[in-house]
């Protein structure tokens, strides 16, 4: 397959095309281990190196950059097999960019897609970075992201994990953190589980700087025999570092959903709470919906899909 | 003949009885008043008449149109036209007001239905049918959200739970516009409420004690008994033998 093939049936699978970016706007594809396109805008650089199995990705955002613009990433697999991703990100003093990545494995049924990322945010950057699964429906897809993330003061990094699209198949995410003083770390994933999908996530923020916060959230819905798991944790050790652990989870038939949040404060003007909602619909809210005419199915439906929106 | 018939409805919980021996008529086309206590069973005889999960295992039996409901659930009583608008308002997370209310009016809801149920109860659209009705509302705001999905909804009878409560005065002039909207239109409003104001805008009305219904009639005949013999009342929530309905 040449790269344009590849390039352009990757793209169809997000419903995208290489006409689809508007000018001056970064995007990097990469289709199993090959670095099918680079587009890159001031401030900005990517240099990848394709290994056996996959491609090593280094990003830097220079000093001072504001990327105004989203930074679009494509990572997919059209066949079976493995793709690893090692990618080392740095934000400089002040760098300020949005990516946004699209993981595909819509046309394949075997995948196992591994991300260990790196992550450093020196003083005031501010990274926010959004990820897009797209699945097949076979549930044959594997994902297994790490990342550690470095937070320097005043820098700030949101990220937001979204599986929504096609079945989960497995996946096992474990995110840490190291916040600096005044940082801002926000997680959250909304992933939805169904057949025999496996759902695990592990997040871990250490609010280490002076105040420092973070929130962890995640929404997560499990039907059929599927199951969940969920480990957040946040543990506070500097003066007024403040956190938020939120997990929200709808569970069905004879799905399972386990949350397990750890928070551990370790210094009196530390502050962390947590709130679990674990179980079936809010009764509450379905009997509302179904007090204005929506059948007991299409009131669940509504507001699983509100849990999974944004 | 009522819309909605009660039928000696009797309902415990814990061997407590709730509701005792209830038997009403609320006619077609009125805004009837429910007072009493708190306590008194106002809101399980809300929840009774809408069919809430808890409340079907009652005595008796409830006709609407002349028909037992006794065995339908909540989905298909508001699908004959019977709905709830709830004391304190769900919180949904990603539901947009929009959306709350497009799915209240079914298939025959737009845009323009929408926008115009937001206005009669005094919100901008603009600045609300994007938001979620969830805990960034405040508890007044989804109150009025509530009332707008149910007027949207179009519905023949409507139960509403202390529309007036936890609400600023603003609100309370939301109401009258939704009352009038509902009577110009011939529903039948069963409401329950603390507020004198409201209840002046009540066709009839009924006293409820301790489950019972010690009272009823216009809300003048109703107002002087309930201030002769409620309010110097110290035995709260049981009513005297004698004037069991
Ligand atoms: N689902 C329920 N389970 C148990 N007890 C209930 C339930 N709903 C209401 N009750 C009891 O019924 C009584 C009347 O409550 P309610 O109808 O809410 O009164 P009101 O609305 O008049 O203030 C109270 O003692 C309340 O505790
Ligand atoms: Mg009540």
């Amino acid at each position: 397959m040449s790269d344009k093939t590849a390039l352009d049936r990757l793209l169809a699978t997000i419903n995208m095309h290489r006409h689809s970016f508007e000018e001056g706007t970064a995007h990097v594809e990469i289709h199993g281990n090959q670095v099918l396109n680079t587009v890159l805008v001031e401030g900005l650089h990517v240099e990848s190196r394709e290994t056996a199995s996959g491609v090593d990705v280094n990003i830097l955002v220079e000093a001072g950059a504001r990327i105004d613009k989203p930074v679009y990433f494509c990572f997919g697999m059209l066949e079976n097999g493995l793709q690893h991703i090692r990618m080392r990100v740095h934000f400089q003093e002040k760098a300020k960019a949005r990516f946004i990545s699209h993981c595909s494995f819509a046309a394949a049924s075997e995948v196992e897609h591994l991300m260990d990322a790196e992550i450093q945010l020196d003083a005031g950057a501010e990274y926010s970075y959004f990820e897009r699964h797209i699945h097949s429906e076979q549930g044959g897809i594997r994902v297994v992201p790490k990342a550690k993330v470095t937070l320097a003061e005043e820098s700030r990094f949101a990220t937001e994990f979204e599986l929504i699209k096609g079945r989960v198949g497995e996946i096992d995410i474990d995110y840490e953190a190291y916040c600096g003083d005044h940082s801002v770390l926000e997680l959250l994933s909304r992933i939805s589980g169904r057949g025999d999908d496996r759902i695990k996530i592990r997040e871990a923020g250490f609010l280490n700087g002076k105040y420092s916060r973070g929130v962890l959230t995640s929404h997560i819905a499990v039907r059929d025999s599927a199951r969940a798991e969920i480990y957040n944790e946040l543990q506070a050790t500097a003066e007024g570092a403040a956190g938020h652990v939120d997990c929200n989870e709808i569970v069905q038939n004879q799905a399972q959903a386990k949350a397990i949040p750890i928070v551990d404060v370790r210094h009196p003007k530390a502050h962390v709470t947590h709130e679990a909602a674990i179980g079936s619909v809010d009764s509450k809210q379905l009997q509302t919906l179904m007090s204005r005419g929506l059948s007991e199915e299409e009131a669940v439906e509504m507001i699983i899909q509100g849990l999974l929106r944004k | 003949m009522g819309i909605i018939e009660l039928r000696d409805v009797s309902l415990s919980f814990d061997e407590h009885p709730i509701l005792q021996h209830l038997s009403i008529d609320f006619w077609e086309e009125h805004i009837h008043a429910v007072v009493g206590p708190n306590g008194a069973g106002k809101s399980t005889l809300a929840h009774t008449i809408m069919g809430l999960p808890d409340y079907r295992q009652h005595s008796g039996d409830i006709l609407y149109d002349g028909k037992s409901i006794k065995h339908l659930s909540v989905d298909q009583r508001a699908k004959q036209g019977i709905t709830l608008a709830w004391q304190e308002p769900a919180r949904f997370h990603g539901i947009s007001v929009e959306e709350f209310i497009q799915r209240a009016a079914g298939k025959g809801g737009g845009a323009r239905t929408v926008e115009s149920s937001l206005e009669l109860v005094g919100l901008d659209p603009d600045r609300y049918m994007a938001r979620d009705v969830d805990a960034t509302l405040s508890g007044g705001e989804r109150k009025r959200i509530e009332l707008a999905s149910i007027v949207a909804m179009e519905p023949r009878v409507v139960l509403m739970d202390e529309p007036d409560s936890g609400v600023d005065i603003d609100a309370i002039q939301s109401i009258f516009e939704v009352l009038g909207k509902l009577k110009q239109r011939g529903t039948t409003v069963i409401m329950i409420t603390h507020s004198g104001e409201v209840l002046k805008r009540a066709d009839h009305a009924f006293l409820l004690c301790s489950g019972a219904l010690v009272d009823k009639g216009t809300v003048d005949q109703l107002s002087s008994y309930f201030e002769r013999k409620c309010v110097p009342c110290t035995h709260k929530n049981v009513p005297d033998e004698e004037v069991l309905l």
